[in-house]
């Protein structure tokens, strides 16, 4: 360790597991409240926060379980702190409840996922990727999310704080869909001094208690938040409700809660999609990958390109909003589109969906438990190629 | 661009774990190289056969996991037995010459052992034994620099206990350096 201390943020090269990592990253996000009911393959990232926490100025309240954890963070946003909650697919099945009040009171709040094999107990010592869509569609209702994928410690770091930024522009909970080797695997992760750390702050309202409206969104469809205490009048309610924040049963103001819900994640996609594209560019095949799958693919892509096949890698760090418009134009350049994941089918259906028959489409499913073989998906090249 | 890949092997409790973190650790702080390691999670970390990879490359690591590793380090005759078909051909075996009996082993493979528990035990404290392999470690091949191996040390042992545990790697880079000075080794850093 280069230098670092135990207070605050710590500065320096660490060599840290992606779960201590994205544990470090919380806390230079600025989280000062974390609640969680500690679950394999998730546990190192709450430990480290209860560690680290009353140095740093958080707190770490090990709830009853993940509903009341789920919960917990959201009184503790109205109550002015930044929050997180962190768990494994078991627990997420719980919360997903309140992701969805999440979503509908726009409350800013990031939901950490560790996944690991399932359904149910599934394998919770063991890697999967099988919650991508619960992800998007877990909670009941029309509503939007953004997700995001981190393939390495050093990720789990800096994309857990953009996990944060995001939550914050856009007001919604935002899933951060780690998995189990990326959360148990160690590697050197550099943290740079908290002031060049690009941080959002909360978009609390410039209005005066007399002029502001809770749910009034501005141009980018987002509204300004308050919290307890400040002296604004406010109503925060699961559900359809007005600009004041007050229940309005009705279709016209369903719609346009609904649609503004919605559309401040289609309508900004653009500004939220991140992804790296290697050699897209002349390729016949392209795989796409995103979390531990694209380590393992890059191999494969290495292999399949010794053997002379002109491919491409797009690995996908936001995978919500799918990046749709760069899928279609690629789906009119290529002969394939390969897409491995440690599920049976989840991302490759939307891959399927945007490809709409321009090119193949080769799933390399895995039931989950252990990463792929690098041959398997390697050869899947080679046939999409053909 | 060259990839080394590690294996430690032994039983839950040995300080399996920890060595390989000291070792990932001092290739990747100290030396700035890149180091991955991973772990064998579940039961088998506490008390059966457990295993620590690390793969230590000039260029960032993709792939995470150790099939076929170029150097094994065995604390347990189990851990040896499970892991020794994965050594490439011409790989390094270094043992706890205590606990392990290299049996039937592959043709090509160089192979040290040490009695790490033994020398751990005149510290009065049997734990370090795996400190006492980092060091034998350290001696035995030039992957991590001995600077970098003593640094990690000193940073990954709990505080406290720095004086014992710089004291067991010596012990094991001692006993590594008086062989070398006999049998010369090969240095077990090959391209994959």
């Amino acid at each position: 360790m280069v230098s670092g201390k135990q207070d605050g943020v710590l500065t320096g090269a660490f060599y840290l597991d992606g779960d201590h990592a994205c544990a470090e990253g919380a806390i230079a996000a600025g989280c000062n409240f974390v609640a969680g009911y500690p679950i394999t393959p998730s546990t190192e990232i709450v430990e480290r926060l209860a560690q680290r926490f009353p140095q740093a100025g958080g707190t770490f309240i090990q709830m009853e379980d993940e509903i009341a954890s789920s919960i917990a963070i959201q009184g503790a946003v109205w109550g002015g702190a930044k929050a997180m909650t962190v768990s494994s697919g078991p627990g997420i099945s719980l919360m997903m409840e309140h992701i969805g009040l999440a979503a509908m009171a726009e409350v800013p709040c990031v939901i950490v996922n560790v996944q690991r094999g399932g359904p149910s107990t599934g394998l919770p010592t063991l890697p999967a990727q099988a919650d991508m869509m619960q992800a998007r569609w877990g909670s009941h209702g029309d509503y939007e999310i953004i997700a995001l994928c981190p393939n390495s410690p050093q990720e789990c770091f800096d994309l857990v704080i953009r996990a944060f930024n995001l939550s914050e522009q856009y007001r919604l909970p935002v899933l951060f869909m780690m998995d189990e080797v990326v959360g148990h695997m160690t590697e050197k992760v550099v943290i740079p001094p908290r002031e060049t750390l690009t941080i959002v702050p909360r978009r609390y309202t410039q209005l005066s208690p007399a002029e502001y409206l809770p749910f009034r969104a501005g141009p980018d469809l987002v509204p300004d938040i308050v919290k307890a205490g400040d002296g604004y009048r406010f109503h925060v309610t699961g559900l359809t409700h007005d600009e004041r924040g007050y229940p309005v049963m009705n279709a016209g103001c369903q719609d346009g809660l609904v649609r503004r819900l919605v559309d401040k994640v289609r309508k900004n996609a653009d500004k939220i999609q991140q992804f790296d594209a290697d050699q897209l560019e002349g390729a016949d095949v392209v795989v796409i990958s995103y979390g531990i799958t694209s380590r393992v693919t890059m191999r494969s892509v290495q292999e399949a390109r010794a053997r002379g096949v002109k491919v491409g890698h797009l690995r996908l760090i936001v995978v919500w909003p799918f990046p749709e418009t760069l899928i279609r134009k690629l789906a009119t350049q290529v002969r394939g589109l390969v897409v491995p994941e440690i599920n049976l089918g989840q991302m490759v259906l939307e891959v399927e969906r945007c490809a709409g028959g321009h090119c193949k489409v080769v799933p390399v499913p895995h039931a989950g438990g252990a990463v792929h073989d690098p041959a398997l998906i390697t050869e899947a090249i080679v046939e999409a190629a053909r | 661009m060259s990839a080394t890949e590690i294996k430690i092997g032994g039983l839950g409790g040995q300080g399996v774990i920890l060595a390989g973190m000291i070792i990932g650790r001092g290739a990747s702080i100290y030396d700035n190289k890149y180091a991955t390691l991973t772990q064998a999670f579940g039961p088998e970390a506490r008390g059966s056969a457990c295993s620590a990879q690390i793969i230590v490359s000039g260029a960032p690591v993709a792939y995470p996991y150790v099939h076929h590793p170029h150097i094994l380090v065995v604390m347990s005759q189990e851990a040896y037995v499970r892991f020794v078909p994965e050594l490439v051909p011409d790989g390094l075996l270094l043992y706890e010459s205590d606990l392990v009996q290299p049996r039937n082993l592959p043709a090509g493979v160089t192979h040290y052992g040490i009695p790490s528990t033994r020398f751990a035990e005149e510290f009065k404290r049997p734990m370090v034994s795996n400190i006492v392999m980092v060091g034998f470690f350290g001696a035995m091949c030039s992957l991590v620099t001995v600077g970098a191996l003593r640094q990690s040390v000193e940073a990954s042992v709990p505080p406290g206990t720095e004086t014992l545990n710089l004291a067991a790697f010596d012990r094991g880079l001692q006993f590594g350096r008086d062989l070398f000075s006999h049998k010369p080794a090969t240095v077990a850093q090959r391209p994959t």
